[in-house]
């Protein structure tokens, strides 16, 4: 079983998508059995069997009546598919935010994802949480879609379609996640060299679980004044990442406050052990080729103490 | 006596180099046209290297066969070369070919546009191909274009594409797009103008008209790409900021220039795929074409309708409810004269006496895999259904369903049907009929296993991805089924060769068909026909064998 399977749909978006698929695959599938037992019984029913060359089949040059049926049949499957169509664009496009509704804005950076909460003052990375929705009290997610480079397409398939995230055009979307627990999916439209590893993850908490991640996020970071915590800020790591409550205040790369609370890094493309983590500070390209965090070019007792120092922020 | 004594002086005076100059400086719309189909398949066989590169990088997850940058060079030159350099070079031979024959000219309206256009089309190709040599630069970033066949903005601006790759795809596709609309331009002044007396635009063989609808789609839609082309280049070098997304400029506008060009564009291709199936299956079912009038109006209603549909293209972008209900009717409108189309064909088919040479057989597979091609691009109008399935691998299906099972299939099926007039001998049947079901095979464990990861998720233009999606099988078996198709486009290769040495002479009417270009000789000679013919009905050549029973009495 895919976990990005578009027919396994938890959420209202894609669940409505999925009803609406049904249909026109049941339809599409009615016509291509007619028309297909059509051509086949023509293929093999008047291949040439005779032995005459040169006799040639009664001429018929058209019929208008036979011409009338199939213009109008296709005509009528299509005006009922644009209607069911029409229904649920306007059902998922037009759904109104509620008041209570959680907020997020997404950020496309090449290659990774930034999500701020601008209600709950929270910044963190490429790990969305978001609170089950109970159908009968629903607390759904609206997502503003922003890009900082190029576009990409915010695309998890069991909770809603893709929509892009294009730079100066602000988008919006919505879920509702019926389900708890991790859904997966990924950038949908090319944005370089690392598209490919531009992964998505989505944890539907319980409500209790999502306020304990919200206080844990709100909190500032730990660590005292250790060595690494020193070279951390006296390199060019803070050109580009931001860590609450130090000198390190870059936007270009992941707001890494609160690193440890992530069960992943480089956009989902490894997973957030030591090994993995010290890697990636040393040289990126061994897990991401392309990717725009540069190696520092820094010696392995370097690496070693900024390791231990972004493991202390939890 | 005449042309035995040309023959015979001539013949051994004509050193190689001077009748390859004869080549290069040619007006001779056959001549022409012959030079864009071979230039075609020298690209085929460039696209069909980079997509075998792609698909065994994707042959499991993880692979390192290529690096991520290789291979995002790879899908945007497989893209660009397919649509510029293989697919419109082989419709735009084909009818620079079969137009001025079938309509009783001895050449196209203006034959020196035609030798400029062709030679504009050959120079575009060349650069597209030089960008692996000059692409890094000043900067030594990059080779070759990596942006994706549509090069959505802000991807080619300056800041995310240094170097010169970029300035190559573009000024390859302006390059080729100047020739295409003299070519267009070429058609439609021939179609109208040089048709042989008593061919009036109702007894146009179908090729024809389609060529026509086709001519002006190329005018209306070739226009806005390479005004975006120029765009962009003022954009990278002239400080200007269309689409410049941080000083004002507008990513989306790209998105509106491109596929205004980019949908017409497949009915550019397809229109003339239909106009071979539209000559092919009367003559192998050995009826005329069933409803001749509504073909050529079905025809006009695609040219219409699909300049109406680009933003289907654009679902996910953020349109707002109204826009996107818009184009899901305009885009499922295009399907009624479609579907018109199929069952005229069917209909023709219906109560003849089918011969299935290779000709027949090619556009046989090309009526069921439209079939499908069509009904998943309804699938795909569906603006919902899309904000799951666009950009994902089931697009990818789907177009490749009707470039490759669709519109390849019937250009195969016209390379058997008129190679015989081109060249004077018939292709070899034992290996076009490998050639079919080799390519059948192939093309069907690509391309329909290719849509479930897609269902499953998996977007396109990625260079690898993660194990444990569902995607690994599906992947593997669409890799195998490239293998085939490689093989099979060998045989096809194979065969146009050895059928020029050694085929069987195909006289001037091997299929007793019934267009004019079947009464000139095979080859014919350079003024096509010695006297202008005059037609009384569709098929003239009918009228001819027929004279107890000729069309005109029903037309």
């Amino acid at each position: 079983m895919s976990p990005t399977n578009i027919f396994a749909p938890i959420s209202t978006p894609a669940e409505s998508i999925f009803g609406l698929s049904m249909f026109v695959l049941a339809t599409v599938a009615m016509v291509f059995i007619v028309v297909f037992s059509l051509l086949v019984y023509v293929v093999i029913r008047f291949k040439d069997k005779s032995s005459d060359e040169r006799r040639e089949p009664p001429q018929v040059y058209g019929s208008t009546q036979v011409e009338l049926a199939w213009t109008v049949i296709p005509v009528l499957i299509v005006i009922a598919l644009f209607l069911a169509s029409a229904r649920v664009i306007a059902s998922i496009q037009n759904t109104k935010q509620p008041a209570d509704a959680l907020e997020v804005i997404v950020t496309g950076h090449q290659y990774w994802w930034e999500y701020r909460y601008p209600g709950l003052n929270i910044v963190t990375a490429n790990e969305l949480h978001v609170p089950v929705s109970d159908p009968a009290h629903p607390t759904p997610t609206f997502l503003t879609l922003l890009s900082a480079d190029t576009d990409h397409s915010f695309w998890v398939p069991r909770l809603a379609g893709k929509t892009d995230l294009i730079p100066d055009h602000p988008n919006h979307m919505w879920i509702d996640p019926h389900q708890t627990g991790l859904f997966l999916g990924q950038c949908a439209q090319y944005c370089g060299t690392q598209h490919a590893k531009m992964l998505l993850r989505v944890y539907v908490d319980t409500r209790e679980d999502f306020s304990r991640w919200v206080r844990q996020q709100q909190q500032p970071a730990h660590g005292g004044s250790t060595a690494g915590q020193r070279l951390f800020e006296s390199t060019a790591c803070v050109n580009c990442h931001t860590i609450s409550g130090t000198a390190a205040h870059g936007r270009f790369g992941p707001d890494l406050t609160h690193l440890m609370s992530r069960e992943t890094i480089a956009a989902g493309a490894a997973p957030n052990t030591h090994q993995m983590l010290r890697l990636w500070i040393k040289n990126p390209d061994a897990i991401k080729p392309g990717s725009k965090m540069p190696a520092m070019g820094l010696g392995d007792r370097d690496v070693d103490a900024i390791t231990v120092y972004l493991e202390t922020l939890r | 006596m005449l042309t035995n004594t040309i023959v015979l002086t001539e013949a051994p005076a004509r050193p190689l180099t001077l009748r390859l100059h004869e080549w290069v400086t040619t007006v001779d719309h056959k001549r022409l046209g012959i030079l864009y189909i071979l230039y075609a398949l020298v690209f085929l066989l460039a696209g069909g290297a980079e997509a075998t590169i792609m698909r065994i990088q994707l042959i499991r997850p993880h692979n390192d066969f290529v690096s991520p940058q290789v291979f995002n060079r790879m899908f945007t030159m497989h893209g660009t070369t397919m649509i510029f350099f293989v697919a419109m070079p082989l419709v735009f031979g084909f009818a620079n070919y079969l137009v001025p024959l079938m309509i009783g000219a001895r050449d196209m309206a203006f034959p020196r546009l035609n030798a400029f256009s062709f030679w504009m089309t050959a120079l575009g190709g060349l650069f597209l191909y030089f960008s692996f040599l000059g692409g890094d630069g000043l900067y030594g970033a990059g080779s070759a274009p990596d942006v994706g066949w549509f090069a959505y903005a802000p991807l080619t601006a300056k800041t995310f594409s240094v170097g010169h790759s970029t300035d190559f795809w573009t000024l390859s596709l302006l390059s080729s797009g100047i020739g295409s609309i003299g070519t267009a331009i070429n058609l439609i002044a021939t179609i109208v103008s040089m048709r042989c007396p008593g061919m009036t635009l109702g007894k146009m063989p179908l090729l024809v008209w389609l060529n026509l609808v086709m001519g002006g789609l190329v005018i209306l839609a070739v226009g806005p790409l390479s005004a975006a082309q120029l765009m962009l280049l003022v954009d990278r070098y002239l400080g200007g900021h269309f689409f410049d997304t941080q000083a004002g400029g507008s990513a989306v506008i790209w998105m509106h220039f491109f596929w205004i060009f980019g949908h017409p564009e497949v009915y550019v291709l397809v229109l003339p795929a239909f106009a071979f199936a539209s000559e092919i299956i009367p003559v192998f079912s050995r009826k005329a074409i069933f409803g001749y009038p509504v073909m050529v109006l079905a025809t006009i209603a695609i040219g219409f309708i699909g300049m109406s549909v680009w933003a289907h293209h654009m679902f996910t972008v953020g349109m707002s409810a109204g826009a996107n209900t818009f184009f899901v009717l305009s885009t499922m409108a295009i399907a009624v004269p479609t579907g018109i189309k199929i069952f005229n064909w069917l209909a023709t088919m219906w109560g003849g006496r089918i011969r299935y040479a290779t000709p027949m057989l090619f556009c046989v597979g090309f009526l069921f895999q439209f079939l499908i091609a069509g009904l998943t691009g309804v699938t795909l109008a569906v603006a919902p259904l899309d904000w799951q399935l666009g950009n994902s691998y089931y697009v990818v299906a789907h177009f490749h369903y009707v470039i490759v099972g669709g519109i390849l299939f019937c250009v195969f099926g016209a390379f058997y049907y008129w190679y015989p007039k081109a060249t004077g001998k018939l292709c070899n049947e034992t290996l076009g009929k490998l050639h079919f079901w080799l390519f059948v095979i192939g093309f069907h464990l690509t391309f329909d296993f290719m849509h479930i990861p897609g269902i499953l998720g998996m977007p396109r233009r990625i260079y690898t991805y993660e194990p444990g999606r569902g995607w690994n099988t599906w992947n593997l078996i669409v890799s195998i089924g490239v293998v085939f198709q490689a093989v099979a486009i060998l045989v096809f290769a194979g065969n146009l060769l050895w059928s020029y040495f050694r085929g069987k002479n195909a006289g001037n009417d091997p299929w007793d068909a019934w267009t004019l270009e079947w009464s000139t000789s095979s080859p014919p000679p350079a003024y096509n026909y010695a006297a202008i013919p005059a037609v009384r009905s569709r098929r003239p050549l009918w009228d001819l064998k027929h004279p107890e029973d000729p069309d005109w009495r029903y037309e």
